[in-house]
């Protein structure tokens, strides 16, 4: 296991998950951690165990829902998908992290500049 | 905030499904597991391989189970059911000690509860009038006695015209008699006590009649319509709750009436105004000359107009009394006093409610102190299980909530007992009509009072749990686990604290007792307060022969032989008539010597008892001189003679019973 993989912020894999199933529509929770491990390159290191944790949460937030259906393998699995409140959610967090992301770009630019 | 409240309600909701989530839980991964097993597969891996790195990267089926738990629930809630589990478990075990203190907390409990219910009713909860705050009681402060306090009716109405602190002032005839109408011509006779009231005292209160309504302008008026009003009592008992009763004519002291209205429950005169005495009836007080001739009357009631102070009002109405009394020198002095409603009602029970509540909670303080100790006394039999568990790695503040919920499920179980007790002992407070505390009827146990179990079991249960579970935690493993064999050696520490909370103990006990002791004293004396005859067996009766005995001469027939009748009655030792009993009604009389010249001023003034032969031997009172009233001392006018005999030095018989004064 490469020794340079981020480890998730608090509060990232929430966002991560919502975003993921806003775009692809419909997955399962394999599904979710397959497309976020692919998006990042292999550059977080999620423990997969923990997706399931993010969408009961989620879930019992009423931000996505669930319904059975059946996987690629031909077994049982829950299916989720993003409400419109998860939406809502998804779009305020987004601008959130941008905002965020940016400062701190920002800030740590400064700081780079002062140590030349 | 909606999303918190969604989010608890799930992981509350969720406590109660846990097998059907962790089932769907358990389908999720293992689809999970599979398809990651085939994927690494496809990389290359074998299929056992394959499978393993599957299990890694998801990081251990059961902490993602975990985890999940942890997630969609309420840990915290978790924990405390083991603990209230793993409670009655280890308390079941000790079930001698556990019934001890269940009923020690039950009895403080209960106790400290039922005087919250009185205290509550007394001093806490609002009268049940509307706006309670802004009525006033308005008395005479022209000395003690009913007399000097009451307020002759014109000042009333002056007040009621005069009076800019007061949107309104009613008033109640303070000289109703207990019992003073009979009621005829319902199925059996009966008597009944009844107020008479002004026409706006309901009104004013805020007090709606429950069916028919208040008096009108007529019935409100000297010679006006007959009309009654019916407490709700009255109506349940005598008229078995018949809303039809509304419009029914009765007969009072021969007279007929008409029932008007039914008041509701909530309002009770006597547990107000007179504590210890039921009002069956309610009948219009006219503000009439006629009512204006008999005197100081009244006690009145006025209700604040909003944002006046008490104070305000006071001042006003003292200038307003001192001006009227002036300007009618025909009447008497009126010198008004004004206090709340609610001082009045209940104000003078404040002390000894204070008295009683402080007295309860050093009980609660005795039964947490007890129970502490009994606490401790276990805690060193079981250090050897705590220092287990601190070995096999139960932290410290694990060991105490342990400890405390333990403690508390002792408390709670104890307080439900204690709610059990102060729901029968508030029962039987409120039964006691006759006893001179106002608003006990009102006493009940309602949501102030189960709250108020509620903290006083969660109190208790921490202030005598504390102590044990922190000398539990504070154990060294080490040497308690060394120790072989059971019974290890009290720390000398723990001696001592237990040997303080025994101290600690008695001592309250003591105070308890001491304070106890001294109140009863008090009342024996109280009880031993010579009063000039011996209430003890015997019973009163008021008689009235009926209107058909018209003349003197029939009536005393009726009463001698009535007499003779009662006489008769086996056990009876004596039979008497008087007008007035003792500490009853007082009726001055200024009662001249025969034979001798009084100049105006001069008379003796006395309260002259009319009573018949035998009345001093049947009410036990000591003849010091003289002798006794005999069947000869009858000529043709009986209260001429009584007159003569009371008002003579010599033979100063009624001048002599020195108590009956009082």
């Amino acid at each position: 296991m490469p020794e340079n993989k981020l480890e998730l912020l608090q509060g990232t894999l929430d966002l991560m998950v919502l975003q993921t199933l806003s775009a692809m529509g419909p997955l399962h929770g394999y599904g979710v951690a397959r497309r976020i491990e692919q998006i990042s390159g292999d550059q977080v290191l999620l423990n997969q165990g923990t997706i399931y944790a993010a969408l009961i949460r989620l879930q019992q937030r009423g931000w996505i829902s669930a319904k059975w259906g059946t996987s690629e393998n031909n077994r049982q699995a829950r299916f989720y998908s993003i409400t419109k409140r998860g939406l809502q959610k998804l779009a305020a967090e987004t601008d959130y992290w941008r905002r965020l992301s940016d400062v701190m770009g920002r800030v740590l630019a400064t700081a780079e500049e002062s140590s030349k | 905030m909606t999303d918190w409240i969604r989010e608890t309600s799930a992981r509350f909701v969720s406590l109660f499904r846990k097998q059907a989530m962790d089932a769907d839980l358990e389908k999720d991964l293992a689809t999970h597991v599979d398809l990651l097993t085939s994927d690494n597969q496809r990389r290359g891996m074998t299929p056992d391989e394959a499978r393993r790195q599957a299990l890694v990267s998801m990081g251990g089926l059961s902490a993602v189970k975990e985890l999940h738990r942890d997630t969609r629930g309420l840990p915290w809630v978790d924990t405390l059911m083991q603990d209230v589990k793993y409670s009655f478990r280890t308390l079941r075990r000790d079930a001698g000690l556990t019934t001890f203190a269940i009923i020690i907390v039950g009895l403080g409990v209960g106790a400290s509860s039922t005087v919250f219910n009185l205290f509550n009713a007394l001093l806490l909860r609002p009268l049940p009038f509307s706006e309670p705050d802004r009525l006033t009681w308005i008395s005479n402060a022209r000395g003690e006695g009913m007399s000097a306090r009451t307020i002759q009716s014109d000042y009333v109405l002056d007040m009621r015209a005069q009076a800019k602190s007061f949107s309104d002032v009613a008033a109640y005839y303070a000289f109703y008699g207990v019992g003073d109408s009979k009621m005829t011509g319902v199925g059996d006779p009966e008597r009944l006590t009844g107020v008479p009231v002004t026409q706006n005292f309901f009104p004013l209160l805020g007090v709606q009649p429950r069916y028919g309504r208040n008096f009108n302008q007529q019935e409100s008026q000297m010679r006006g319509p007959r009309a009654i009003l019916l407490s709700h009592r009255f109506w349940e008992r005598r008229f078995a709750s018949d809303p039809q009763v509304v419009g029914r004519p009765v007969v009072l002291d021969g007279d007929p009436f008409t029932i008007i209205g039914v008041l509701p429950e909530s309002f009770d005169f006597g547990s107000m105004f007179a504590p210890g005495r039921q009002i069956d009836i309610f009948m219009p007080l006219p503000l009439a000359p006629e009512i204006n001739r008999q005197g100081n009357t009244s006690f009145a009631i006025g209700r604040l107009k909003a944002g006046v102070s008490l104070e305000s009002a006071r001042s006003e109405l003292t200038v307003l009394g001192k001006n009227l009394t002036e300007q009618h020198r025909d009447r008497n002095n009126f010198v008004p006093a004004v206090v709340g409603l609610r001082d009045q009602v209940s104000g003078s029970f404040r002390s000894a409610m204070v008295v009683l509540s402080c007295a309860v909670a050093v009980l609660m303080l005795v039964v947490c102190a007890n129970l502490s100790n009994l606490l401790l006394a276990r805690a060193v039999s079981r250090q050897r299980e705590m220092a287990v568990r601190a070995a096999l790695g139960a932290g410290k503040a694990r060991l105490i909530r342990q400890m405390l919920t333990e403690s508390l499920v002792l408390s709670l179980a104890g307080s439900t007992v204690g709610l059990v007790l102060a729901i029968g002992g508030t029962r039987l407070l409120t039964r006691l009509d006759t006893v001179g505390i106002p608003l006990l009827l009102h006493a009940r146990v309602d949501g102030t009072a189960l709250a108020f179990v509620m903290l006083a079991a969660i109190f208790t249960g921490i202030v005598f749990g504390l102590t044990p579970a922190l000398r539990t935690s504070g154990i060294s493993v080490n040497s308690t686990l060394k120790e072989s064999g059971r019974g290890t050696s009290e720390a000398k520490g723990h001696g001592l604290l237990r040997g303080g909370l025994v101290v600690s103990e008695i001592a309250l006990a003591c105070v308890l007792l001491v304070g106890a002791g001294l109140l009863i004293r008090s009342f024996l004396r109280v009880l031993e307060v010579n009063l000039g005859f011996r209430p003890e067996s015997a019973v009163t009766m008021r008689v009235d022969p009926s209107p058909r005995y018209a003349t003197v001469e029939q009536r005393n027939a009726y009463f001698d032989e009535m007499l003779r009748r009662a006489g008769e009655i086996p056990g009876v030792q004596a039979a008497a008539l008087t007008d007035a009993l003792p500490l009853g009604r007082n009726r001055t009389g200024a009662p001249r010597q025969r034979g001798r010249r009084t100049r105006e001023g001069e008379f003796p003034l006395a309260f002259v008892r009319v009573v018949s032969d035998g009345y001093f031997k049947a009410m036990g009172i000591p003849i010091r001189s003289g002798r006794d009233f005999t069947q000869r001392d009858t000529p043709s006018a009986q209260g001429c003679h009584h007159h003569q005999r009371g008002g003579s030095p010599s033979a100063s018989g009624l001048g002599r019973i020195p108590s009956a004064k009082s």
